[in-house]
């Protein structure tokens, strides 16, 4: 194995991934350092690539007028960033700020897309991982939305 | 009288457990807007006051004691600290009720009443040789501090000692003291996670139990202990599980309302048992069945 599919074999999105398809990803991948502020999409901007995390923090942000940008949380070490390449119309739904020096896999998602169109067994393969990872995003959020450490007595 | 030079068999004199024994506020310090830690040093006069005094401040980790604020009533409190060679009570909780509200007004040198402690403690001989996870949420960092100070205070006895803490925004962190020493602790590796970031917050914003798969520890030879919220435990507990921790290594601190604090009035009672006297410290086995249960 080449140095990216090893990165990609050894990053938790990729675990057991089927080899000859971490062979033709880490054709379309690149190991990027990021450094603190720099800025990897914006709300609303084209969503063309998909990154993995291997070690690092960026946030994820939004912004509301009168606030400024909120952080709505942060993504780090092992885990996945963007998945609006798989999802029409394939515009980021938040931006992305790097808060902390990123070490990251960063995959060309158009052309990724069209590989899971050609290969049905590919994108299921990946759409499986996909999907568990949004679960977990989703119930992280949903945690969130109960507010468990409130003050129950501040409460109107 | 200094009831100290005094030899007394504390066998001899059994203390009412329902009579409480009188404490002096040495210090008050506001850890956040609504949480607050007292001091206490014991002020009683007799025998039995001494004795129950030994037996508080000799508490275990994860034990609790009833706090009484003449006047207004008895709630339970964590005990944050182990009482050291100034042989002090240390309690940390948060003003949400008519009593906790009486008791974040206390002065230096205020009286209240104590009766303890209860409850079952945190396993700390049971981790020795093993790994360590500690998982806090909110002010659940309170009753997993004694046990986090007992374990650094042996460091060696221990493997990987792993402090996970999650708190609602970061003017909500507790023990801000603290966390920077165990941060610089070789040997600890300790994460915070707030649920909503500030722009002055740099560390991580995401729920607690998603720092659960990026911790480094082996799951055959772990010990975990869990305090905050139910919710935030139950979704702990099943990403633990996930990474295969099985349910009798991990331990979790319950909470309900309490009154008596020594199993006979029931209002504490968790199916069949007594948070109070069976409790607070469980391991998960033992109340799997329970957990989540609405009619519970």
């Amino acid at each position: 194995m080449k140095t990216l599919e090893l990165a990609l074999a050894k990053h938790p999105f990729f675990y057991n991934f089927p080899e000859e398809y971490l062979r033709s990803i880490a054709g379309q991948a690149q190991i990027v350092e990021y450094k603190e502020g720099d800025i990897l999409f914006n709300e609303g901007s084209d969503a063309r690539k998909f990154y993995l995390i291997v070690k690092g923090k960026v946030a994820l942000e939004t912004y509301a007028p009168g606030k400024g940008a909120i952080v709505l949380q942060t993504v780090e070490d092992g885990e996945m960033l963007g998945w609006s390449w798989l999802v029409a119309p394939y515009k980021y739904r938040f931006g992305a700020r790097v808060s902390h020096k990123t070490e990251m896999i960063v995959i060309n998602g158009e052309e990724l897309r069209r590989q899971c169109e050609n290969d049905p067994r590919l994108g299921y393969e990946l759409m499986k991982r996909m999907v568990h990872a949004i679960t977990f995003r989703l119930e992280q959020t949903r945690l969130l939305v109960m507010d468990v450490y409130a003050n129950r007595a501040n409460k109107k | 009288m200094i009831m100290e030079e005094i030899k007394y068999n504390p066998e001899a004199v059994k203390p009412d457990p329902m009579v409480p024994a009188i404490y002096r506020v040495e210090s008050f310090v506001n850890e956040t807007a609504d949480t607050f830690t007292v001091t206490l040093s014991p002020s009683g006069t007799t025998v039995a006051d001494w004795v129950a005094n030994q037996k508080q401040l000799d508490a275990a980790p994860g034990q609790f004691n009833m706090l009484y604020v003449f006047g207004m009533g008895e709630v339970p409190v964590s005990i944050s600290a182990g009482a050291d060679k100034n042989r002090l009570l240390t309690h940390t909780t948060r003003a949400v009720g008519a009593i906790t509200k009486a008791m974040s007004v206390l002065n230096v040198g205020d009286m209240v009443g104590v009766r303890g402690p209860f409850g079952s403690s945190w396993p700390v001989a049971g981790a020795k040789g093993k790994d360590v996870v500690l998982v806090a949420g909110g002010i659940g960092l309170a009753p997993l501090r004694p046990v986090i100070l007992a374990l650094l205070a042996r460091r060696s006895d221990f493997g990987r000692v792993v402090i996970l803490y999650g708190a609602r925004t970061p003017k909500d962190i507790i023990f801000s003291e603290d966390l920077k020493a165990w941060k610089k602790q070789p040997g600890v590796d300790l994460y915070i996670t707030v649920d909503r970031g500030t722009k002055a917050w740099r560390g991580s914003v995401g729920v607690v139990t998603r720092l659960i798969p990026q911790i480094i520890f082996d799951p055959a030879n772990t010990v975990a202990m869990l305090c905050g919220p139910e919710i935030m435990m139950h979704f702990t507990i099943d990403a633990l599980q996930k990474r295969g921790l099985s349910g009798n290594s991990i331990y979790v601190s319950m909470e309900r309302n309490m009154k008596c604090a020594v199993g006979l009035c029931g209002h504490c009672q968790f199916g069949q048992h007594f948070i109070c006297k069976d409790g607070p410290v469980f391991t998960y086995d033992k109340i799997a069945g329970l957990l989540r249960k609405p009619e519970i």
